[in-house]
């Protein structure tokens, strides 16, 4: 089955290394996520591409236990097969808090401080029968 | 001479779910009933401000109430609709050009949490695709730092709720009237860690409207004026924590609600300390308890030992959200800043009946919070 990114210019993919696609502000050197023209720290307008760090801290996290609607939703919401999933921000040394799917959801496992890194994790099937993946973090072994 | 502005006539109509009744005639039964509340008539109405979200343009109430040509402006600000609708008659007012005009906010959503419109928000399909664009994650998670940083237990989060439900089975126009205990709070379902079903409020119906006019002319409408004393909005600055961003800085930043209220302080003339009784936002029950703070009602982790004594209750030393709050009352998102505004009329004026706050209070506190990082304060005094 061949895999698709949910969204093209979020994160690179295919890859070995997945990263997250920011931007950096020229003037400033603010980290945004994702990519944008402008710089809310500066009001600077010129932006360059910056791929970001598949390492950071867990800064704050929840876990999604019903559910979301769909539309816009593209995962499971039957409510007898759905399963809870994590939500964090996770802290990119020097660069930006990005907000991600947690692979895991169990509160007993999850702590503010600890270590994360970036991984891809399959979404749904599409009508051509691609596996639809998107960006998540995974705690550090 | 500054004019002053007054607040002269108040209607609701109730909160919760109205089969067959539309939320745009929910928000014409609040004007009337404001009408009737000030001796006046819909022909009196210099001007009006208005909004929804999710039910229709405002101004389009005239075909109901009367095609009398004043100038009707739509309100659109999110969370903030009806405080953005009150600043804008407050400021009206204030600039001289009339003298006695209305704000109305309604509304009536579909079930369940909001359904985000990425899109609107400005926000990439993937997002809402990923699972993400949920205002409910972003309320988790703020609340879980804070628990973190501050030490706030669940039985506070669980007691906040429990007061929200208490307060609203003495009010009527209330849509959550049954008392629920602490345990039955804890114990429903975990929606977004760590806040459960009864944690949450509830996207619903209702509208409020206010008449305002200038402070000499109040005496005109009613024995019991109540004085606006500032009516504030901000957005949110560099490195604040939002709902519904897929991204925040590393530098921190306070947010709107802290510098809204520092401004309606200023303005008002007050500081945290004079006020009597305060509607706080309260889309769950963390929102409550981090919103004292950020208002400036007392200090980060205060809140444990106020909760714990009870000193946010109706009899307490500082009343919070004596109507049962958005907990209790749902949340019509273009009415709920206006229904802070009606319960703070009706406890300074004296008429709160069963949850009338003791000792006359003299000051009274509005906030609200709102995608995508907006804050709407307001201060009343008798
Ligand atoms: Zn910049």
């Amino acid at each position: 089955m061949a895999q698709v990114p949910v969204t093209e210019g979020v994160f690179t993919w295919p890859s070995e290394t997945p990263q997250l696609i920011g931007a950096r502000c020229v003037a400033c050197d603010n980290h945004m996520f994702p990519g944008q023209s402008g710089c809310p720290r500066c009001t600077g307008d010129k932006t360059e591409e910056v791929l970001l760090g598949r390492r950071g801290t867990l800064w704050t996290w929840t876990i999604q236990g019903f559910p979301p609607k769909a539309p816009p939703y593209a995962g499971d919401v039957d409510v007898k097969t759905f399963q809870a999933f994590g939500v964090g921000y996770v802290e990119l040394p020097g660069q930006v808090k990005v907000e991600a799917r947690l692979t895991v959801a169990d509160p007993e496992k999850l702590k503010i401080g600890m270590e994360m890194e970036m991984v891809i994790i399959p979404l749904t099937t599409d009508a051509d029968g691609n596996e639809v993946v998107t960006f998540a973090f995974a705690p550090v072994a | 001479m500054t004019i002053e502005v007054a607040i002269v006539g108040i209607g609701m109509h109730e909160f919760g779910r109205t089969e067959g009744v539309s939320g745009m005639d929910q928000g014409v039964i609040a004007v009337r009933r404001a009408l009737a509340d000030a001796g006046v008539s819909w022909e009196d109405m210099q001007f009006a401000f208005g909004g929804s979200l999710a039910a229709g343009a405002a101004d389009t109430m005239v075909s109901l109430l009367g095609l009398t040509g004043l100038q009707f402006i739509n309100v659109a600000n999110g969370c903030a609709t009806g405080g953005s609708a009150l600043f804008s008659v407050y400021n009206t007012i204030r600039s001289g050009v009339f003298d006695l005009g209305i704000a109305v906010g309604f509304d009536k959503h579909e079930r369940g949490a909001f359904r985000v419109n990425t899109k609107g928000a400005g926000l990439g399909d993937w997002y809402g695709a990923s699972g993400l664009a949920l205002t409910t994650q972003f309320f988790g998670m703020k609340i879980n730092r804070y628990m973190h940083e501050y030490g706030i237990t669940n039985s506070s989060l669980a007691k906040v709720s429990e007061k929200a439900f208490r307060n609203g089975s003495q009010n009527p126009m209330a849509w959550r009237r049954k008392p629920i205990s602490e345990q039955e709070v804890l114990d429903s379902l975990m929606l977004s860690y760590p806040l459960t079903q009864y944690m949450f409020c509830s996207p619903g119906e209702g509208g409020v409207a206010l008449i305002l006019c200038r402070a000499d002319k109040a005496h005109l409408y009613t024995k019991t004026p109540i004085y606006l004393k500032a009516a504030v909005v901000r957005s949110r600055r560099f490195g604040s924590f939002e709902v519904l961003a897929p991204s925040i800085a590393l530098q921190h930043n306070a947010g709107p609600t802290v510098d809204g209220a520092k401004a309606a302080f200023e303005m008002a003339g007050m500081e945290p300390k004079d006020i009597d009784i305060a509607q706080l936002q309260d889309t769950e029950s963390g929102a409550e308890i981090m919103h004292m703070a950020e208002n400036g009602f007392c200090e980060h982790g205060e809140q444990e030992f106020m909760i714990q004594a009870g000193e946010t209750e109706i009899g307490g030393k500082f009343p919070v959200n004596t109507d049962g709050g958005c907990l209790a009352n749902g949340e019509p998102i273009g009415a709920s800043g206006l229904r802070q505004v009606y319960e703070n009329v009706l406890q300074l004026r004296g008429q709160a009946g069963v949850r009338q706050v003791p000792n006359n209070p003299k000051t009274a506190y509005t906030h609200v919070y709102g995608a995508p990082g907006i804050a709407g304060v307001t201060i009343l005094q008798r």
